[in-house]
């Protein structure tokens, strides 16, 4: 895959294009501020990019905002976001801007290279890749909401492990059930929360939509 | 008016241009109303007077009879500031606390005897009798003459015939002529006293100030006595907020980690003859690193959220409400950013407030509104508890007044039992340049 990286810090960036590199991805343009990412993000239209957060020159969320931006320009890049801190407001903002080709995660998770690996494929393939910590910030206020409270203990769970990314191969490994068991939970998630079929396979990414969203 | 701005005076508020009807029957009203004030005022100086001229049983009096001085200056000072937006500061020393008993009448004495603002006020209950009552009643007086100038218009001849010659201010009324000059000048009196009575109120409340507010020295010592709770407070918060993050560190990351170099020694010596075991210390200890990483974040956000320092209090606000366990609505009219330290005081209170309404409230909704205007930083949340909050118990608002009060802010709950309870915190503050906007507008 062609890959856009924004990274100021030197070893990480190093460390990262190594990586990626390793398992036979090409670096298009490894960029240290957020002016730099939003041209190499435009120019370059990579399979996906990954993108630190916090960047020079002010050090706050200039990540986010050039990522936003090009998002406007080119609905649905996938950008795979880092960061220090996981914050449910930018996990909405990047779900509203388009909803496909998403992935929030704490920088921490890069050292388990395969579970990393594995969400940099996913977001480009245009899913939803949540950290968990986002998610456990906003079952708290979550549970009390109307929609959901409708949804069982099961299904809850598994929306959570939906909004993860996962397949429903994937969550039936995890929760121990059946793949067909996930699938019913799944449509039963649908229906609960009104996401008729003509929706299409965007129902995944709608669902989480709504999980994280009113 | 002169133009020049008065001590305590409002600039926006209380200026009297013109003429205008209703307002002067407003201040004919106010006027009269002052009248009584000054009677009111004659009744409570013969109270002290008295009870300071019978030696003995009376200095027990004073005391009461003070008291009630003040009541009457404390509505003086309300009407001041609602009638003509002259703002007259409320005395700045506390009463200190007094003994029971006998004792207790002498400490009293004594403090009323020496306190400056108790001495102001005696002097202002003797002398609003008459200069007060002087000003108050100047524009009724003109009414008064308005009436008995139109009255002599009309029976001027023949009552000034029964009672043997009779005048109006320098006019003789000896025939229609001149009684019908009694009735115009009696006409003109109206609109004059119409014009008066605004000014005689807006006076009357200006010579309130001079006579009530406390000088600048004394001001200065409240200040200063402020400032110095507060000071002592802030360093009691700091200290606290210090000592919390010391024991979270030490119980959390610092823990995890001396764990995490035990662990990798034990792997280090077990190298060469288990490797099997190695594993398992090494998955142990990536586990371990994982957890001090969460918890050094959660103590970040503790000291400095990240969002507050990236976006600023309103986003930062959002970001509170979103993980809200009870549904919270934001509004904000803020076209700037507070300085930071202030940022950060309201971030922590509304934060607080907000975890309060989780856990105690019961709500269901809940509200919060941000907004900026004459120079306040204004925070109202609102929720659909079952109210009974109460600053004075809680340790949680009182730490949060505290917080607040560093900053000069203010903290006022409203909580009836059975709800609504509403909160409302005001921070005096500048706002920095305009806003950038946030990606996401709306909430």
């Amino acid at each position: 895959m062609r890959i856009v990286l924004a990274e100021d810090h030197f070893l990480l960036r190093d460390g990262l294009i190594r990586l990626l590199e390793a398992h036979g991805h090409e670096i298009v343009a490894a960029v240290e501020n957020g002016a730099d990412l939003l041209e190499s993000l435009t120019e370059k239209q990579p399979d996906v990019a990954i993108v630190d957060v916090r960047l020079p020159p002010n050090f706050t969320d200039e990540g986010l905002r050039a990522v936003l931006a090009a998002r406007r320009e080119t609905p649905d890049l996938p950008v795979l976001l880092l960061s220090q801190y996981v914050e449910p407001l930018y996990a909405r903002e990047l779900l509203s801007s388009g909803g496909c080709g998403i992935g929030y995660i704490l920088k921490g998770r890069v050292t388990n290279g395969a579970q990393f690996l594995d969400s940099i494929r996913r977001v480009a393939e245009g899913g939803t890749v949540m950290d968990p910590d986002v998610i456990s910030q906003l079952l708290v206020r979550k549970e009390r909401d109307e929609n959901m409270s409708t949804l069982s203990g099961r299904e809850r769970e598994v929306l959570v492990w939906v909004a993860q990314g996962r397949s429903n191969a994937g969550i039936a490994q995890s929760l121990f059930i059946s793949e067909k068991a996930v699938a019913k939970h799944i449509s039963s998630i649908f229906t609960k929360l009104g996401l008729l079929p003509a929706d299409g396979d965007n129902r995944r990414v709608l669902a989480v939509l709504a999980y994280l969203d009113q | 008016m002169d133009g020049t701005t008065q001590p305590g005076e409002s600039p926006s508020s209380g200026e009297i241009k013109g003429f205008s009807v209703p307002a002067g029957f407003v201040g004919l009203r106010r006027a009269l109303a002052l009248c009584w004030m000054s009677i009111a005022a004659l009744g409570r100086s013969l109270a002290v007077s008295g009870a300071i001229t019978l030696v003995g049983p009376g200095l027990g009096m004073v005391p009461r009879a003070m008291e009630g001085v003040r009541a009457l200056s404390n509505r003086r000072r309300a009407l001041a500031a609602r009638w003509s937006g002259v703002r007259i500061p409320a005395p700045a020393g506390r009463r200190p606390p007094v003994p029971a008993g006998a004792s207790g009448v002498v400490a009293r004495y004594r403090w009323i005897m020496n306190d400056p603002q108790m001495r102001r006020e005696f002097v202002w209950v003797l002398s609003d009798p008459v200069a007060g009552a002087f000003l108050a009643f100047f524009p009724i007086a003109l009414l008064l003459g308005s009436a008995w100038g139109i009255f002599l218009a009309f029976f001027g001849v023949s009552l000034s015939e029964e009672w043997d010659g009779l005048w109006y201010y320098f006019i003789p009324i000896g025939g229609s002529a001149t009684a019908v000059f009694a009735g115009v000048l009696g006409v003109l009196h109206l609109p004059l006293a119409l014009w008066v009575a605004p000014r005689a109120v807006r006076k009357h409340a200006l010579y309130t100030h001079a006579m009530l507010a406390p000088s600048e020295n004394e001001m200065m010592a409240g200040r200063i006595e402020h400032l110095a709770t507060t000071r002592s407070d802030a360093a009691d918060t700091q200290m606290a907020e210090i000592r919390r993050i010391e024991r979270d560190l030490h119980d959390g990351a610092q823990a995890r980690l001396v764990a995490m170099g035990m662990n990798l020694d034990t792997a280090e010596r077990l190298l060469e003859t288990n490797p099997e075991a190695v594993r398992a210390l090494l998955i142990e200890a990536r586990q371990s690193s994982a957890k001090a990483l969460q918890e050094l974040r959660n103590l970040v956000r503790g000291i400095h959220p990240p969002v507050l320092a990236d976006r600023g209090l309103v986003d930062a606000v959002r970001s509170l409400a979103m993980v809200c366990p009870v549904p919270t609505e934001v509004t904000v009219d803020l076209p700037g950013r507070p300085e930071m330290p202030i940022e950060s005081a309201a971030y922590f209170a509304i934060s607080e407030i907000l975890t309060n309404v989780a856990k105690h409230s019961n709500a269901d909704r809940a509200w919060i509104d941000v907004r900026y205007d004459h120079g306040m930083l204004r925070v109202t949340i609102t929720d659909t508890g079952h109210g009974g909050a109460d600053a004075a118990r809680g340790t949680g608002l009182r730490g949060v007044e505290r917080r607040l009060a560093t900053f000069d802010g203010v903290l006022a709950v409203n909580s009836p039992v059975n709800g609504p309870t509403m909160v409302t915190m005001e921070l005096p503050c500048e706002l920095s340049s305009p806003k950038t906007t946030s990606s996401l507008g709306t909430d």
